[in-house]
């Protein structure tokens, strides 16, 4: 089970894993006496004949007991709840390296001190505390990474935190949580867990600026992304900047996965999406601007050179 | 003849819809509900049809998203609520010895405006589009920039006139239970159900105008552009949070401890013991009642409050389990000794405990705050909830129709094709909702219309559908068994089952005045006393 929280690949997770199944011995115990008496009782005091059994009212010291025990089994699991919150939530005491944003149904990836932007795709190097700012720009999301991290909501008007700590390099899965409109379902991310030399190259070369394309298919590209109302809400730095609505295209052909996780990255996804956004995203945000076949040809170039 | 019998037809109706009679308001309240739990079970399993494996494109997302905020609306609002407001209404004035409620007038005009309720919020799909943001209704979402469409505001004005109905029926039954107790029936000898209505009435009184209130915020925003849940102009969304789970975990209560109290009455019957430890019982209802006004925010665990709201909720919450649990046991007790009768009624008693207590267990895991973190908003949670509200109240409510049925109709149901209805229904609910634990742990949100194909989801998914399926087909032998038994079934007399408390000591179905005559009380068990003189000293 690739992305199940039986797996952890933190320390958070680690914790939180921990509590659960000191949890779940205290459940299953009582789950078990429970059952046995149930099935006990079940063959012991089956009608056997017509005599009416002792009408016993109560026992005041069996009562006490089953209050007591209980009181006892949670107070134990209130106090490691405590231990195990102060350990997944260390405190806040610097800005966040990351800071993502819950958009309908996208996520905004900003790495503020390195001045790079991305989407739904966030990059960590291994082995180091990362601390996320999880922010949104319309309802409420919710940012999930089940291997590594709690969930944290995002709330707009409001920033909330999560430390992010991967052992192991890979490919962690993640999903908006929280129920925010059509595209709910289609709103996945993943974290890619890196060593440092990798990460420090790709952070590099998010913060760079586009490189215009030299011609061919992908400068008329350009040209149509001008033209079409693409460039109302999507941002390309060095190319066409401007505030922004939509993902953020600087180094789109560099990501693994178009419109939040819902298709892979290929020339010929990327051109289905390009054409019938709703076909691929029912009511998600990005119009159908009825391309004709050579201006998808065109685009799809233009995008594939955004490396 | 033929000129005669429209008009005995139409005047049968017209008594229907006039009638202030308890018991046929209790009826109507009945009847309602079991045709609205058949649409939203009918959306249950267009969800499972959506979900049965992934990339299924049965339903368009948008038509998903208001098919499950419908069914949670319906089973919440039309179907739990009411079914436990009519089992009252119909069984309260008989189990005190009284020939009605109170206010019977107030007690119709409840029933009237539930079904209003009801029929304004399907009325929704006719004006072109239900409501789509959830039971819950989050702001923003629910606000007029991101729900644009009229839906939203059925929903409003729908659980208004349903709340209001409800508010309406607690003052009525609680009135009713002060009152109109019958002579020597004080409150330390009520049955159990009443003392469980009793309380469950104040709940509602302190619960639903918290939603009520919040509704009209929510209509007010929309309508007049005010702002007193988006963060523009002041307003919070998690305000709307606090409003609604401060009305919706109280609601979870209102939702179950009738069922405790429907449990009360037929374990002891069919073990043919009392209750064991009955001030144990009544008690760790009410301690239930008053935590259960103080545990809201552990809905909002991943909301970001701090550390010290999340851990003093948390604590409250586990609170909770300690009363949960000495109902738990209190029930085992009473069987323990006893001389078990193996009818329908009993065995849905009986899968409602082990049932009720995986529940009641997940729902401690949610108390263990950080496991909260991990689990909210996943399918987890779905398991949880239908644990608690299916596998525990509606088994409850199971345990009692088949229980009060006679009384009702005068005949009983059958108990053959009343042990396959228990056997389908135990089976297809354990299929559907014991997977779902592991898909959420696995990492599956909930509320979602797909999910892509990551390991071990679509077989999940798929074992969860077939029981879905499983689960209507034992509702279809439920409904033909209802049919079939109001006309062929056995006649009941007046205490089929050798029960104890005052709705037994009448006709089935009872006059319209309940009683000719109450027995005397002198304990808890009236009709036992009448033939142990001398012995059961409860």
């Amino acid at each position: 089970m690739q992305i199940s929280v039986f797996n952890p690949a933190s320390p958070q997770a680690g914790h939180l894993l921990w509590l659960w199944n000191a949890c779940m011995w205290v459940c299953g115990f009582i789950l078990t006496v429970v059952t046995l008496a149930i099935v006990y009782i079940l063959v012991r005091y089956r009608r056997r004949d017509d005599h009416e059994p002792s009408q016993t009212t109560g026992n005041t010291k069996l009562e006490i007991t089953w209050t007591v025990v209980p009181i006892i089994l949670i107070t134990f699991l209130f106090v490691v709840s405590i231990v195990t919150a102060r350990a997944v939530d260390q405190p806040i005491h610097r800005p966040p390296d990351i800071v993502v944003r819950g958009h309908q149904w996208w996520w905004e990836v900003q790495y503020p001190s390195a001045k790079a932007i991305t989407a739904n795709e966030i990059h960590i190097p291994v082995g180091q505390e990362m601390l996320i700012g999880i922010e949104a720009a319309d309802v409420i999301h919710d940012f999930w990474v089940p291997r590594l991290a709690r969930k944290v909501d995002a709330i707009p008007g409001q920033r909330n935190f999560v430390w992010i700590h991967a052992d192991r390099p890979g490919n962690y899965s993640g999903a908006c949580a929280e129920y925010c409109g059509a595209q709910h379902a289609w709103m996945r991310f993943r974290v890619l867990a890196e060593d440092r030399a990798s990460y420090e190259a790709w952070l590099a070369a998010q913060a760079a600026p586009a490189i215009e394309p030299a011609g061919g298919d992908a400068k008329s590209g350009e040209k149509l992304f001008r033209q079409f109302t693409c460039a109302n809400c999507h941002n390309i730095r060095g190319i066409h900047s401007q505030e922004q609505y939509g993902p953020d295209l600087t180094h789109i052909a560099s990501r693994k996965m178009l419109a939040a996780e819902r298709l892979e990255n290929t020339p010929e996804n990327l051109k289905d999406w390009l054409h019938e956004p709703n076909l691929v995203k029912p009511n998600c945000y990005m119009p159908n601007l009825n391309l004709a076949e050579s201006d998808l040809t065109q685009l799809t170039a233009f995008m594939e050179s955004l490396k | 003849m033929e000129s005669g019998y429209p008009a005995q037809s139409l005047s049968a109706w017209v008594a229907w819809i006039s009638t202030v009679d308890h018991k046929r308001i209790g009826i109507l309240y009945l009847i309602t509900t079991l045709v609205f739990f058949c649409i939203g079970g009918v959306e249950a399993l267009l969800m499972r049809i959506q979900l049965a494996w992934p990339g299924n494109t049965f339903l368009s997302p948008e038509m998903y998203n208001q098919i499950f905020t419908m069914h949670g609306t319906t089973m919440v609002f039309l179907v739990v609520v009411p079914l436990l407001l009519g089992l009252a209404n119909y069984l309260t004035p008989l189990m005190i010895g009284a020939s009605d409620m109170a206010l019977p007038r107030l007690n119709a005009f409840s029933f009237w405006v539930f079904l209003f309720g009801g029929v304004l919020l399907y009325f929704s799909f006719v004006s072109g589009h239900a409501p789509s943001a959830g039971w819950f209704s989050y702001a923003p979402l629910s606000e007029k920039g991101y729900s644009t469409r009229y839906g939203l505001d059925y929903w409003a004005l729908a659980l208004l006139g349903i709340g209001v109905g409800t508010i309406a029926t607690a003052i009525n039954l609680i009135v009713t239970i002060i009152n109109l107790r019958t002579d020597g029936l004080t409150i330390r000898r009520l049955p159990l159900f009443v003392w469980m209505v009793f309380v469950n009435s104040f709940l509602i009184i302190f619960a639903l105008p918290a939603l009520n209130a919040s509704l009209v915020m929510l209509l007010i925003d929309r309508q007049l552009n005010a702002h007193f849940f988006t963060q523009l102009g002041g307003g919070s969304p998690i305000l709307w949070q606090h409003y609604f789970w401060s009305f919706g975990h109280p609601e979870v209560y209102i939702m179950v401890l009738p069922a405790f109290g429907i449990i009360s009455e037929v374990i002891p019957v069919f073990s043919r013991k009392p209750i064991f430890g009955y001030g144990f019982v009544a008690a760790s209802t009410v301690a239930i009642a008053l935590l259960s006004v103080g545990v809201w925010a552990h809905h909002m665990f991943a909301v970001g409050l701090g550390h010290a709201w999340e851990y003093a909720f948390g604590a409250s919450s586990l609170l909770i389990a300690v009363p949960t649990g000495v109902k738990i046991f209190n029930w085992i007790a009473t069987m323990w000794g006893g001389s078990i009768r193996f009818s329908t009624s009993m065995l849905f008693a009986i899968a409602f405990l082990f049932t009720f207590t995986i529940g009641g267990l997940s729902g401690v895991t949610f108390a263990t705050v950080p496991i909260d973190w991990q689990v909210t908003d996943t399918y987890y949670v779905v398991a949880h909830m239908h644990y608690v509200l299916f596998g525990g109240t509606l088994f409850g409510v199971m345990a009692g129709l088949y229980y009060w049925f006679p009384k009702m109709s005068g005949r009983m149901l059958s108990e053959r094709w009343g042990m396959v209805h228990f056997w389908l229904m135990f089976i297809g609910f354990h299929l559907t909702f014991l997977v779902q634990h592991v898909l959420g742990l696995s990492g599956m949100p909930r509320r979602v219309y797909t999910y892509p194909n990551e390991p071990g989801w679509a077989i999940m998914n798929l074992i969860s559908t077939v029981g879905a399926f499983v689960i209507g087909i034992s509702v279809v032998v439920l409904l033909g068994n209802i049919l079939v038994s109001l006309r062929e079934g056995e006649r009941a007399g007046d205490n089929p089952w050798d029960a104890w408390t005052l709705e037994w000591a009448t006709t089935s179905p009872p006059p319209e005045h309940n009683f000719d005559a109450v027995p005397p009380v002198h304990g808890r068990r009236p009709l036992w006393d009448l033939v142990h003189p001398n012995g059961g000293q409860a």
